[in-house]
């Protein structure tokens, strides 16, 4: 097996084992790390496919922030689980049936993909993908790419989407400060 | 050895196996010269008896903590308390991998730069964001001791690591700006051809980032996590033997990154002062490493000569400071020095040249000020009794 494949199973196996771990896991702090874990193998893959910007931020805001805020919440509310608490309760078998659903959806599309790509030659070297081309220009390096992309081309929504970022934000304040007064 | 099993798996693994072991003989030595430095700054001796001036001690110490029983609480989660310290000391030396420590040189015929990673194109941002794993070590080692000093202090550093991640960023995005990349060794190069250090132009980012470095590895004044007073000895209360010990060195690694950091960012890496001015060339005599080496040992006795000289801040004024002062002081500062940089190497040349002459003046002003009266005076003229 040529290395990058083989690195590829190996951060997939990764990623599938904390997404699985996150649900199995009894113990709120216990799923939280396992998560953690699938998003550190997610950045290897984005890695891997010659995103490191889109790793970098990834680790950056998902492990680095989110994660910690997560793991915070969860040690001040200290859940102490019984062994003997029901786990799964009614949504078992909805869960299951639209688990499945999503499954042969996802596992179609993956499917009618794969027949299509199998007759075609290999895909380009993935370092050329690290120059990309952007217009009329080409831009080294994919940090200088999305910066075009988000700061240029797609400036309005851009700025729009911040701004949603920044009314959520200030509600959440308000409402988080109104349940503290109510305690007071 | 064929050419290629050279280049991509000794040297590389060299080269990561030194970063381990500087990172440890390091922290090894500096605790030596804070404790001498810290009896110097209080009018003690400190460690004295252990080799000439006392330079072995943290030899002792260390083959003490190897020796010292593990202990683990009885009702810790046994694999997080395990993972806690390496947590935090792994992403301590990745960081110090990741800067660039010289220019390229050659040893034993093999070419090769002085950089224990690739140069990445994205380099800070990795810097960045293995950084921020650190805060995991800190949050679990508290929670999984299943102790109420530790959990605390847990949740303060990570508190704490937070709120100045942001100031940080911001500093650091400020330096880019400057550069106009996110690779370490171009950040250099960039100094390099403006011809000034971006310590100038990015005084504020520099303040900024270093008082935020400072309060990220939970030293004095921002040691809050680890208040003796308050919380014993923080999150690592339930932690002996050589377990502590790595917990110790991450914090000095930490502050080796920090440095090394702030050297690369600001004061131009590897590159002698002047490096544009031909008639300093002799100061090529020493070698690109050791003026890198020299600059963050500077960073590091500071931070000594800072545990010495400031009080431990409250925690309510911690995060005050963070979120109140220095959040706003980096955006506007982060405005400034966008303009200049828009303007160009000139531009930072005059930013540089207006905030130098800024602190110049304020420094006069200080000076020229008469001194106030201390404490004790003024408790005496006003004659307020001191009880016994």
């Amino acid at each position: 097996m040529e290395p990058g494949l083989f690195f590829f199973w190996l951060f997939s196996a990764v990623v599938v084992v904390g997404a699985v771990g996150v649900v199995v896991m009894r113990q709120p702090i216990h799923s939280a790390l396992f998560l953690l874990l699938s998003f550190l193998g997610v950045a290897c893959l984005y890695v891997q496919a010659r995103a490191e910007l889109v790793a970098a931020v990834q680790v950056l805001v998902y492990a680095g922030g989110v994660m910690v805020l997560f793991l915070y919440t969860i040690m001040l509310v200290n859940v102490k689980r019984q062994r003997t608490e029901r786990y799964l309760h009614r949504q078992a078998v909805p869960a299951l049936g639209f688990g499945f659903l999503f499954l042969v959806v996802v596992g179609g599309v993956v499917v009618n993909e794969a027949r299509a790509l199998a007759g075609k030659a290999p895909a380009a070297d993935p370092a050329a993908l690290a120059t990309t081309v952007l217009g009329s220009e080409t831009v080294l390096g994919n940090t200088q790419a999305v910066g075009w992309v988000l700061y240029r081309d797609y400036l309005l929504p851009f700025e729009i989407a911040s701004l949603f970022l920044l009314v959520a934000m200030i509600g959440a304040v308000v409402l988080g400060k109104r349940t503290m007064e109510r305690f007071d | 050895m064929s050419e290629s099993l050279v280049h991509y798996v000794l040297v590389p693994f060299v080269k990561g196996l030194l970063t381990v072991i500087l990172v440890a003989t390091a922290a090894g030595i500096l605790t030596w010269i804070e404790r001498r430095g810290l009896g110097r700054l209080q009018i003690r001796k400190g460690p004295n008896r252990v080799g000439p001036a006392g330079f072995f001690q943290w030899i002792a110490d260390v083959v003490k903590l190897v020796f010292k029983e593990d202990v683990v609480p009885s009702r810790a989660e046994k694999v997080i308390h395990l993972l806690g310290p390496l947590l935090l000391f792994t992403p301590a030396v990745v960081v110090l991998g990741l800067v660039p420590w010289g220019p390229e040189v050659t040893l034993f015929g093999v070419t090769t730069p002085l950089h224990a990673a690739a140069d990445l194109n994205v380099a800070l941002l990795l810097i960045l964001a293995v950084s921020s794993i650190g805060v995991y070590g800190i949050i679990l080692a508290g929670w999984s001791s299943n102790s109420k000093y530790p959990l605390l202090g847990g949740l303060r550093s990570a508190a704490q690591l937070i709120s100045y991640e942001v100031p940080m960023g911001f500093a650091i995005v400020a330096a880019v700006l400057m550069a106009g990349s996110l690779s370490m060794v171009e950040i250099i190069e960039a100094q390099k051809e403006a011809g000034i250090w971006f310590v100038f132009p990015g005084l504020v980012a520099f303040f900024l980032y270093f008082v935020s470095g400072v309060a990220e590895t939970n030293r004095t004044p921002f040691d809050l996590p680890e208040a003796e007073s308050e919380l014993v000895g923080g999150f690592h209360t339930e932690y002996s033997g050589f377990r502590w010990a790595i917990f110790f060195m991450s914090e000095y690694g930490n502050m080796i990154s920090i440095g090394a950091i702030a050297t690369t960012l600001f004061f131009g890496g590897w590159l002698r002062p002047f490096p544009n001015v031909a008639w300093l060339s002799f100061l090529d005599v020493i070698p690109p490493f050791f003026w890198f080496a020299g600059k963050v040992f500077l960073f590091l006795l500071v931070y000594i000569w800072f545990r010495a000289t400031f009080p431990r801040y409250r925690f309510d004024q911690l995060m005050a400071l963070g979120w109140k002062a220095l959040l706003p002081i980096s955006l506007a500062n982060l405005f400034l020095v966008a303009l200049a940089a828009l303007w160009g190497a000139a531009g930072l040349k005059v930013l540089g040249a207006v905030l130098v002459l800024l602190v110049a003046g304020g420094l006069v002003a200080a000076w020229r000020r008469p001194a106030r009266a201390s404490v004790t005076t003024r408790m005496a003229a006003e004659k307020v009794e001191v009880r016994a």
